[in-house]
């Protein structure tokens, strides 16, 4: 909870992860991989303001008391949303795992949302799996990264026919919120990797799922407005949004905000820290005391309020998920309805959140 | 040598096929985006001893550099800082160094950037031989090796890639055009151009500024109308003018295409800094960077 003015806020980060990128989890032969994803990722957190920097031990593998503190003692938030990348091929027990992340929440009831993931080259068995941890997990979502290699492919799009198999698969489970997220490597590699047509035909295949581009498909931010003011079903994933622009580029934060608000609206952004690149609260603290520049640059693009906050903070996250928020953190009837174009919104909300 | 960014000889690294049609379309009447230390040109940091040995001055090798972008970013690899390191040999024998902001750049911008680094600086006079050398990258001996190779973007990613990369490239330079629609229209809209009036105007009717000439350029490079006469507002995929009904969608989507662009090389230039301390050659600072205090990352736990 974020509590500003004397209003309460009700935080559901979006997009967060439990991983272990150290050199115990590397596997042999795929070490130079394994430690370029996570030095990657590393550099990501020096977009950040350098009091919240880790040293990169300490970001390769940290502790499940770090993580609840850092992400729920100190960084506001209520309930979090495990968003598990596999990896298999660079690190032994996977980078983050529906089970490890699973293992890790059940000690905090109340606390964490299990997504799961599933990779279309897994075929039969992949189905199988996807099918066991939705039983074991109730997962309602599932991560997808796009540029997984498995074994000798740099990837796939989401319009792949095994993919289809599998986007069925989860309208029949009630996985029901395709978290996507596009990586620099797919099939055939002369094409733009980042390319979120896929995800367009998708969407508009699927109705009863709910896609949420994560890191609003960075780097085409365009193509993924232009694609989603059209597109019910789909929304925006804001980490690397808040984490990676706010405080290296304050300006462009602010026009990419206002290109959101524009093009996909209040309603349809979700928060999401991108733990442990980056810790929520300082993320949750400077968008909260975040406002739209009052110079000409920015002059024709919408406002976003206290009400429009909410939402993205929580209340968008909370009715896809159908997590249980108490009536001090809702909105006032007039205020719009978080989450406005979901489509599945005849399902019960279920007490998710110890909220 | 000419500024054309896309040199006519592109092709011999990215294969058979030559560039992009009408990627020689015509002369541009003005440099593309000169930086303060090109200006420079051959007169400034130049060994005299390789200059007597009738080999080219660095300062060349990196003004030709200057052509080179990243196809993304739309800006000088120069600039962005991805040039680590830059010699030359009294006997004309050239080194590059490169660097990306991560270890997972796309592999098929950053074979680009090899690959007309590599043609730009073989093609400065007193170059005998070239060596491009794409540091700290997962595909780097893939690209290196294929650059040298002169073996195309499909060879050098034998059955990963179906094709070269020129509509890969073309894409962008669209979406180079938008943006540069943006960085022209904004200020003359905010010195009291209306609207309405954008469409029945032509480029020639447009004050000069880089902004114009850096579109221009683009749009040459498309084979797109790029003459004084030729209209300000056009599609850049069909050339077509763009016509009053819709030219609203269009400002607006030149804008976020803009904003999308320089948004990620804000990124892409903090991740730069995070991953090398040292400055790139020729370097420069986006508008909003940084001071040197938030480069060096603190080490909290």
């Amino acid at each position: 909870m974020y509590e500003k003015n004397g209003e309460k806020y009700f935080v559901v980060d979006g997009h967060m992860h439990y991983w272990n990128a150290a050199p115990d989890n590397w596997v042999p032969g795929a070490e130079q991989y394994a430690k370029g994803w996570i030095e990657c990722f590393h550099a990501y957190q020096g977009l950040g303001p350098p009091e919240t920097h880790w040293s990169i031990e300490h970001f390769q593998k940290y502790s499940e008391d770090d993580l609840m503190k850092d992400v729920f003692e100190d960084g506001y938030v209520d309930v979090a949303i495990f968003q598990p990348t596999y990896l298999k091929e660079w690190y032994k027990e996977g980078f983050n795992t529906t089970e490890r992340n699973a293992l890790m929440g059940e000690r905090h009831p109340g606390k964490f949302v299990y997504n799961t993931r599933w990779d279309p080259r897994d075929g039969d068995q992949g189905l199988e799996v996807l099918r066991r941890n939705v039983e074991r997990f109730g997962s309602k979502g599932c991560k997808l990264y796009s540029a997984e290699w498995n074994a000798g492919s740099r990837g796939w799009k989401l319009t792949d026919p095994a993919a289809y198999r599998y986007l069925e698969a989860c309208q029949e489970l009630g996985v029901k919120n395709i978290h996507v997220h596009k990586g620099p490597t797919i099939w055939p590699l002369d094409k733009d990797a980042f390319d979120v047509a896929d995800v367009d035909h998708a969407a508009t295949d699927f109705p009863g799922l709910n896609f949420i581009v994560e890191h609003v498909g960075l780097p085409r931010i365009e193509d993924f407005c232009f694609m989603a003011t059209q597109e019910p079903n789909v929304y925006a994933g804001l980490a690397v949004v808040i984490g990676g622009l706010m405080h290296a580029r304050p300006r462009f934060f602010a026009k990419v905000m206002g290109e959101l608000l524009f093009w996909v609206g209040e309603d349809k952004m979700l928060f999401g820290s991108d733990y442990a690149i980056w810790e929520p609260k300082w993320q949750v603290e400077g968008f909260m005391d975040w406002e739209m520049p009052d110079s000409e640059e920015f002059a024709d693009y919408p406002r976003l309020n206290a009400v429009g906050k909410r939402k993205i903070l929580g209340l968008n996250a909370a009715a896809l998920y159908d997590i249980k928020v108490p009536d001090e953190f809702q909105l006032p009837a007039e205020a719009g309805t978080p989450g406005a174009h979901e489509v599945l919104g005849e399902s019960e909300q279920q007490p998710v959140a110890g909220a | 040598m000419t500024r054309n960014t896309i040199p006519p000889k592109a092709s011999r690294t990215e294969g058979r096929g030559g560039g992009l049609p009408g990627s020689s379309g015509g002369p541009s009447p003005r440099p593309g985006p000169v930086s303060a230390a090109s200006r420079t040109g051959g007169h400034a940091g130049a060994p005299m001893a390789s200059r007597a040995g009738g080999s080219p001055p660095v300062d060349a090798l990196l003004t030709a550099l200057d052509a080179v972008r990243d196809p993304e970013l739309d800006e000088p690899i120069t600039s962005l800082g991805f040039v680590a390191s830059c010699t030359v040999s009294a006997a004309g024998d050239a080194q590059v160094r490169l660097r990306l902001p991560t270890y997972f750049c796309a592999p098929n911008f950053a074979f680009l950037m090899v690959a007309d680094a590599y043609d730009a600086v073989s093609a400065v006079p007193g170059v005998r031989s070239t060596e491009v050398v794409l540091e700290d990258h997962f595909a780097a001996d893939a690209i290196n090796g294929g650059v040298a190779a002169r073996a195309g973007f499909a060879r050098t990613f034998d059955g990963e890639a179906v094709g070269e990369l020129h509509d890969l490239r073309a894409d962008f330079l669209r979406k180079a055009v938008m943006a540069g629609t943006d960085q022209v229209c904004r200020p003359l809209l905010a010195a009291g151009t209306s609207p309405a009036d954008l469409p029945g105007m032509t480029l020639g009717d447009v004050p000069p500024s880089t902004a114009l000439d850096r579109l221009r350029q683009r749009r040459a490079e498309l084979g797109l109308p790029s003459e004084d006469g030729a209209p300000l507002l056009i599609d850049p995929a069909t050339g077509a003018r763009v016509t009053g009904d819709a030219m609203p969608l269009h400002l607006r989507r030149a804008r976020t295409t803009r904003i999308s662009i320089e948004a990620n090389g804000g990124i892409c230039r903090g991740m730069l800094r995070h991953r090398y301390d040292s400055q790139g050659l020729r370097e420069e600072k986006d508008s909003e960077g940084r001071p040197a205090v938030w480069l060096s990352p603190a080490t909290r736990r």
